[in-house]
């Protein structure tokens, strides 16, 4: 019931050979499988460095939150020690605190559990073109929105997520995608009062 | 009985024919939107909100009723009918409930799940309605420094319960309380965090910040993932429950309900223990506990009404104390923070008829449920079948819309890509969704606590911990915190024997749970 992920060690003293090897069992990386720990040795050192990368954000977040408090000045009306900047530089120190800890955990041995699902599967790495196809679709509905109107960039952002998950009915596709962008101007318009822009096809809604 | 008399004018409040169509239409919508794979409660009820932008709060509010429990009947559904769960609060449910189904008892299994459901609903509500005056009269009593100390212990609680890694848990409470404290800071009037960007300077809207991490993420995240096979989907066919089903349902519906209210009432919650601890009880005393593992009736009856009890439980923290401890709860928060309400002991006094309505709906909703999940199941089970593209494709479409029409402004379009990113980090690196949402939508409030608590002290530190209170729940918390690795030390210490509760059927219910953590309420 577990998908792929059921060998994924949570924390460093489940998965002692790995130190031992300086290898890596961790979730499958492009054209492997966790349940083949061996072959994914190369995959897996590349690995390595992207979850070190996490630790990066972390501490550069809990950097950022801390020189931001700094840079604050303190209330008049506050009394005592707490005031505008105490809870972002605690943040901040929680942030850091925890991108070291998530350093040595690397270190360890341990990774990161990826998150399973209904549609989930976790035995090849990230497709990286289709996340790029529909953050593009996205993009583009945020920048036309106000141009063109949502009866139109809303159709976009449509169809092109089904184009990027794969479906290639293209009639079929721009005919939903019209019906439902279309739809939703006129339900959310008529029926609750929310005006969505209507752009381009002003006048003729 | 204080509540009892509140509760019967609640129900006078949702009883008009106009209420009564907002619950049936959220149920209705919850359900469906709930059955969608990939789809839990917190984002059925975070898509949703934009319908409510234009209504009333307590028709808002009363639709909400119906799409909790209707998006946490869907889940159930799905986890029965597919059996990899989106959300660690099925989890348990699917283990039996689709050995069920591939047998060919799904009807059964969704029998009595619904019927477990509602049980367990009916039930919770009615404590719900009890308790909940209860707790407002102690916790009028509560000062600046004791809420300050719980809403540390649902950080922690969330924190350290869900998932496995808790380095990662505090690292997504982190973000969380990050971003919740981006805009002007309310008692100084400075701007934190926000870049000098003007629209950062309100702070970022729960509804983009919902939508983002949990809509956006996941389908970015799934996108990235898509299962190239198809997906094994049980047909709901066979016989309806019998009169042995009855016989075996009736007390794992009574337990369930028994372990799951108190658990979500305690700000400590989730669902993901109470449905194991429902399912060992129920697998310990049945009378052919071999039947676990083969698609036992109990086990999906059990866990099942824990699941729908401590739901109905949770609401108790949210509305009294203001407290959330699911992510479907912290949702619920936002659009009361949204409506400009904060949830709290006062709330019910200031908004009597908003609360006893959602109350009242909630047991309208749930017999509504019941009424339409029974004759519609096979209807719903067709809903799993929709083709990926069009799913994730509506997700990202309706995301939009919701994210847009919160403030009409491409701003949040970006803002929600931006999230929706992290987002997907978090889910490929281990970093659970819960205590960020908790954070985000909790720590201005905790701020707000803590620095009221020091204004009345004086700027004393003591004024944090000096009610006995406070001091309780402080103890709570570090117990919370350092017990779990002295459990394990102790543990090693005999020989490393393990958690002892039997053969590999409830290991695995708690390692799936642990594996699902990330997904609680998504």
């Amino acid at each position: 019931m577990t998908p792929a992920n059921g060998s994924t060690g949570p924390a460093a003293p489940e998965v002692p050979p790995d130190r031992a090897t300086g290898g890596v069992a961790g979730p499958a990386g492009p054209g492997g499988s966790d349940r083949l720990p061996d072959s994914t040795r190369d995959a897996s050192a590349k690995k390595d460095y992207s979850e070190y990368g996490v630790a990066v954000l972390l501490l550069a977040l809990g950097i950022w939150a801390i020189v931001d408090a700094v840079g604050l000045a303190d209330a008049s009306t506050a009394r005592g020690p707490i005031g505008p900047k105490t809870v972002p530089i605690a943040v901040g120190l929680l942030l850091v605190t925890m991108a070291i800890l998530l350093v040595i955990d690397v270190a360890r041995g341990g990774r990161g559990e990826q998150e399973g699902g209904e549609d989930v599967d976790l035995s090849h790495g990230s497709d990286w073109r289709t996340i790029g196809l529909l953050a593009g679709a996205f993009a583009a509905n945020a920048l036309l929105i106000e141009r063109v109107g949502w009866p139109l960039s809303g159709a976009i952002l449509f169809f092109g997520t089904t184009y990027a998950l794969g479906s290639r009915s293209y009639i079929r596709n721009v005919i939903i995608s019209v019906i439902m962008s279309v739809g939703t101007w006129y339900l959310f318009y008529a029926g609750l009062g929310i005006k969505l822009p209507a752009g381009l096809l002003k006048g003729i809604l | 009985m204080d509540g009892i008399n509140s509760l019967i004018e609640g129900f006078a409040t949702a009883l008009t024919p106009i209420n009564l169509l907002y619950a049936f239409l959220g149920v209705l919508l919850g359900t469906a939107i709930g059955v969608l794979p990939g789809i839990g409660p917190a984002m059925t009820i975070a898509l949703l909100l934009p319908l409510t932008y234009t209504l009333e709060p307590t028709q808002a509010f009363i639709m909400f009723a119906g799409i909790y429990y209707g998006g946490m009947y869907g889940g159930s559904t799905t986890s029965i009918l597919l059996n990899t769960p989106g959300e660690s609060a099925s989890v348990i449910t699917a283990i039996e409930g689709n050995l069920m189904a591939k047998k060919g008892r799904g009807a059964a299994a969704l029998a009595t799940a619904a019927i477990g459901s509602f049980i367990a609903g009916t039930i919770g509500t009615l404590g719900l309605a009890l308790l909940a005056p209860v707790i407002v009269d102690l916790a009028v009593q509560m000062g600046a420094p004791d809420y300050f100390a719980v809403m540390v212990l649902a950080f922690v609680a969330v924190t350290t319960v869900l998932g496995s890694s808790k380095i990662r848990g505090f690292a997504s409470l982190g973000i969380g309380l990050l971003i919740g404290t981006i805009g002007i800071d309310p008692t100084s009037g400075q701007q934190r965090l926000t870049l000098g960007i003007p629209e950062l300077a309100d702070g970022i809207d729960v509804v983009v910040v919902a939508v983002g991490l949990f809509a956006v993420g996941e389908a970015l995240w799934v996108a990235a993932h898509l299962r190239r096979s198809s997906l094994d989907i049980v047909h709901v066919d066979g016989a309806r429950m019998t009169r042995d089903d009855w016989r075996r349902s009736w007390k794992p519906w009574l337990r369930g309900t028994a372990i799951g209210f108190p658990f979500g009432a305690i700000p400590a919650g989730g669902a993901e223990i109470p449905t194991f601890l429902s399912y060992a009880t129920e697998k310990k005393l049945a009378k052919n506990p071999e039947d676990f593992g083969k698609g036992a009736i109990e086990g999906v009856a059990g866990p099942e009404a824990t699941n729908n009890a401590s739901a109905a439980g949770g609401l108790v923290p949210l509305l009294t104390l203001g407290i959330p401890t699911t992510a479907t709860a912290a949702v619920m928060l936002g659009a009361f923070q949204g409506y400009g309400m904060q949830p709290g002991p006062r709330l019910l006094d200031t908004q009597p008829e908003l609360v006893w309505g959602l109350i009242a709906s909630l047991f309208i909703g749930n017999a509504i449920l019941l009424g339409l999940n029974l004759p519609l199941a096979t209807v719903w089970a067709r809903l799993l079948r929709i083709p990926r593209p069009y799913l994730y494709a509506g997700i990202l479409f309706f995301a939009s819309i919701g994210a847009y029409a919160a403030n009409n402004s491409t701003f949040d379009l970006w803002l929600l890509l931006i999230i929706g990113v992290l987002g997907f980090f978090m889910r490929r690196y281990g970093l659970p969704i819960v205590p960020a949402i908790i954070g985000i939508i909790l720590g201005p409030v905790a701020e707000e606590q803590m620095r009221r608590a020091l204004q009345i002290s004086d700027g004393e530190l003591s004024g944090l911990y000096n009610t006995a209170f406070s001091q309780i729940v402080y103890v709570i918390i570090a117990l919370l915190l350092v017990g779990p690795p002295i459990a394990r030390l102790v543990r090693n210490r005999r020989g490393g024997k393990g958690t002892g509760s039997g053969p590999d059927a409830g290991h695995d219910a708690l390692a799936g749970a642990h594996a699902h953590a990330n997904a609680e309420g998504v």
